[in-house]
């Protein structure tokens, strides 16, 4: 199928308010099919209210092997995270 | 028509609809596990599901005005290829991918446009069928549309292919356009869609997307009709035979 | 049987990546993994989508005969359904650098296999109710298993497979219920079909333990994650119960409860019959597959029509915007 088909990625939005979320792929010739068949393949029990394809090959993704250079610096900052701080038990729902 | 009540002629009509939905829907359900590839035979299964729901309502409705415990399945199940009434077109063989395509593209197109016309029909449960069905016409044919489209002005194959499948249709097309006395008489009643007007609107559109498909009108001198009376092609019975199998065989029990 | 490697071979990178499945970690498309592990999986995840595939065409064999129009609808949609989880995985294998193509190539050239138990046929409309209560119950224990599946995108597969699946084997089951509540005819068409599935049905689990090829392997890389005469037992287990509550017989002799152990004791499997059907004497190998590669060349024109009409169709706007 490759060969003759573009494969896209998937992506739906289940109920209005949420993220879109990738579902999975499929094969199609042109993103205006893909979006059909992506309503043909992943919404049978009405699943979404929105769908995104994607050419697949349009997607740019971190590697394995940025992982240190990529995420590792992020690390190290906990007071990025709400629990870094105590507070008295009082006021601890803040 | 003098003798027939209204609700007896809507009965009929209904049964009318009912078995262009189920015909058809059941020539679109062979096509499971045999389409081009796999998301085409989940698309094409779609299309047979929303057919066969809508021959559900029609006969769920036929059953209603029937009043005599008959049920959709006894439409479906229990009458012979001289009771059934669908428009010949629906009843055709699938051949090849590119009649599947041709054919529900024409179909699509009529049927559209005779929803659209059934939503404002006095009946008021004919009008909710048609609300169902319009949304559901006007995804199938973006779809077969596309298809004709891509087919026709695809490679040599698929043209040569697409263009025998529009001719060998072609004939089967005057019918969808005729009334009997029966349906002038609903349509009259601002029950029944008056077929006769959508004609002209369709032969425009069904030609405009010929031409954008490198397609040729066909100039056929042919035409066949019939079903509405009950005469069909002999495709039907076997149809039928294989539709009805285990209710003749076992007949009067639960399934 | 493969054998597990000895830690002493294991490389840095690979020490990493076990240690991360040992951690129930999910392993991504994009990590590194043994190549083993990426061959294993596509083997598995390939021969999972074509069973779905393959296994459109028993129960499509009824879809023009169903009984009522409800019943047709629940059919074709379910059979729907097998096609839509094949793609699913088809999917998840291609995120391992599998082509569809070339796992349909696969298929046709005999190379990957199916599950064997589509070369039964199906001869009654009870066959339609056995398949979904069993063959689908018996896919579920091994799916809902293998929804911990260490590589992230089979897991997420069959997370939703499962979901779906659940109306798949009720709906089955259901089929199975009115016909044993029916007609003598009809319950003696029930306990037929039955009769002629179960058997195949525990022959789906593959083979015991001690004798399967790849499963040791599997386990350590938590690609399977129990084996399969655990699974066999859980499906035994559930299903007994099903079948007396509609009054049906299970065909063995064997099969008693053990209190003991907790669990059914059932009889031994004909090993033999399973692997004549494997190797090509079941009553349905060659058509299932003949069937799927008429499809496939059938539509060959198809699929060479879109891809030169989309090129057409680029090239005018290529011109267009000239």
């Amino acid at each position: 199928m490759s060969a003759h088909m573009k494969l896209f990625e998937v992506f739906i939005r289940s109920r209005r308010g949420l993220d879109h979320k990738h579902v999975g792929s499929l094969h199609a010739e042109d993103p205006a099919q893909a979006l059909e068949y992506a309503r043909d393949v992943y919404t049978r029990r009405s699943e979404g209210v929105s769908i995104w394809v994607v050419n697949s090959s349009a997607i740019v993704s971190s590697q394995e092997t940025d992982c240190e250079s990529f995420y590792d610096p992020l690390d190290d900052k906990p007071y990025r995270h709400a629990t870094h701080y105590q507070l008295p038990d009082e006021v601890n729902n803040m | 028509m003098s003798a027939m009540t209204t609700q007896e002629a809507t009965r009929q009509y209904a049964i009318r609809l009912g078995d262009d939905a189920l015909i058809l829907g059941h020539r679109l359900s062979e096509w499971c596990s045999n389409a081009p590839f796999l998301e085409e035979d989940l698309a094409l299964t779609n299309v047979a599901l929303d057919f066969i729901g809508r021959a559900r309502m029609f006969y769920s409705y036929a059953a209603e005005l029937s009043g005599d415990g008959r049920s959709e399945d006894s439409f479906a199940y229990q009458r012979d290829c001289r009771e059934f009434t669908n428009l010949l077109m629906h009843e055709l063989p699938r051949g090849d991918f590119a009649f599947t395509m041709a054919r529900q593209y024409l179909i699509d197109e009529y049927s559209l446009a005779f929803m659209e016309q059934m939503l404002s029909s006095t009946d008021p449960t004919l009008a909710a069928i048609a609300a169902k069905a319009v949304k559901e016409s006007r995804y199938h044919l973006r779809r077969s549309r596309d298809w004709v489209l891509r087919l026709g002005d695809g490679t040599e194959e698929s043209h040569q292919r697409m263009q025998t499948a529009i001719n060998e249709l072609w004939g089967y097309n005057a019918e969808l356009f005729e009334m009997d006395t029966l349906e002038a008489d609903l349509a009259g009643q601002g029950i029944a869609v008056d077929t006769t007007a959508l004609r002209q609107p369709w032969s425009a559109a069904v030609q405009a997307t010929l031409a954008e498909a490198t397609l040729a009108v066909p100039e056929t001198d042919w035409s066949v009709r019939g079903g509405r009376q009950g005469l069909h092609t002999e495709s039907l019975g076997h149809l039928l035979s294989e539709l009805q199998f285990i209710q003749r065989a076992y007949p009067g029990l639960e399934w | 049987m493969t054998k597990i490697r000895p830690e002493t071979d294991v490389s840095p990178q690979e020490a990493v990546f076990q240690t991360r499945i040992d951690a129930e970690e999910k392993i991504e498309p994009k990590d590194w993994m043994p190549d083993k592990y990426r061959k294993n999986l596509i083997r598995q995840i390939s021969q999972h989508a074509h069973s779905e595939v393959i296994g459109m065409q028993p129960e499509g064999n009824w879809i023009t005969r169903a009984p009522t129009l409800h019943r047709k609808c629940v059919l074709l949609a379910k059979v729907q359904d097998e096609g839509g989880h094949g793609l699913y995985l088809y999917s998840a294998a291609e995120t391992l650098g599998a082509s569809r193509e070339e796992m349909v190539e696969a298929l046709h050239a005999g190379r990957a296999k199916y599950a064997s138990i589509f070369n039964y046929p199906s001869l009654t409309w009870a066959d339609m109710g056995a398949i979904g209560w069993l063959v689908d119950g018996a896919a579920i224990v091994n799916q809902v298993s293998l929804q911990r599946t260490s590589y992230g995108p089979y897991a997420r597969g069959m997370v939703r497979i499962c979901k779906e699946e659940s109306f798949h084997q009720r709906q089955g089951y259901h089929i199975m219920m009115t016909l044993a509540q029916g007609s003598a005819e009809q319950k003696a068409m029930a306990q037929d079909s039955l009769n002629r599935f179960w058997w195949p049905s525990l022959m789906m689990f593959g083979p015991h333990d001690s004798e399967s090829a790849h499963s040791a392997q599997s386990m350590k890389w938590k690609i399977k994650r129990q084996s399969n005469d655990e699974l066999r037992q859980k499906f035994v287990d559930q299903t007994v119960k099903q079948a007396e509550v509609i009054g049906l017989t299970i065909p063995d002799a064997d099969l008693s409860w053990n209190e003991e152990r907790g669990h059914y004791d059932f009889g031994e499997i004909d090993w033999e019959e399973f692997h004549r059907v494997i190797n090509g004497d079941g009553l349905c190998n060659r058509q299932r597959l003949a069937h799927h590669v008429k499809a496939h060349e059938e539509g060959a024109w198809v699929r060479d029509a879109i891809t030169a009409y989309e090129a057409k169709k680029r090239q005018r706007d290529a011109q267009a915007a000239a």
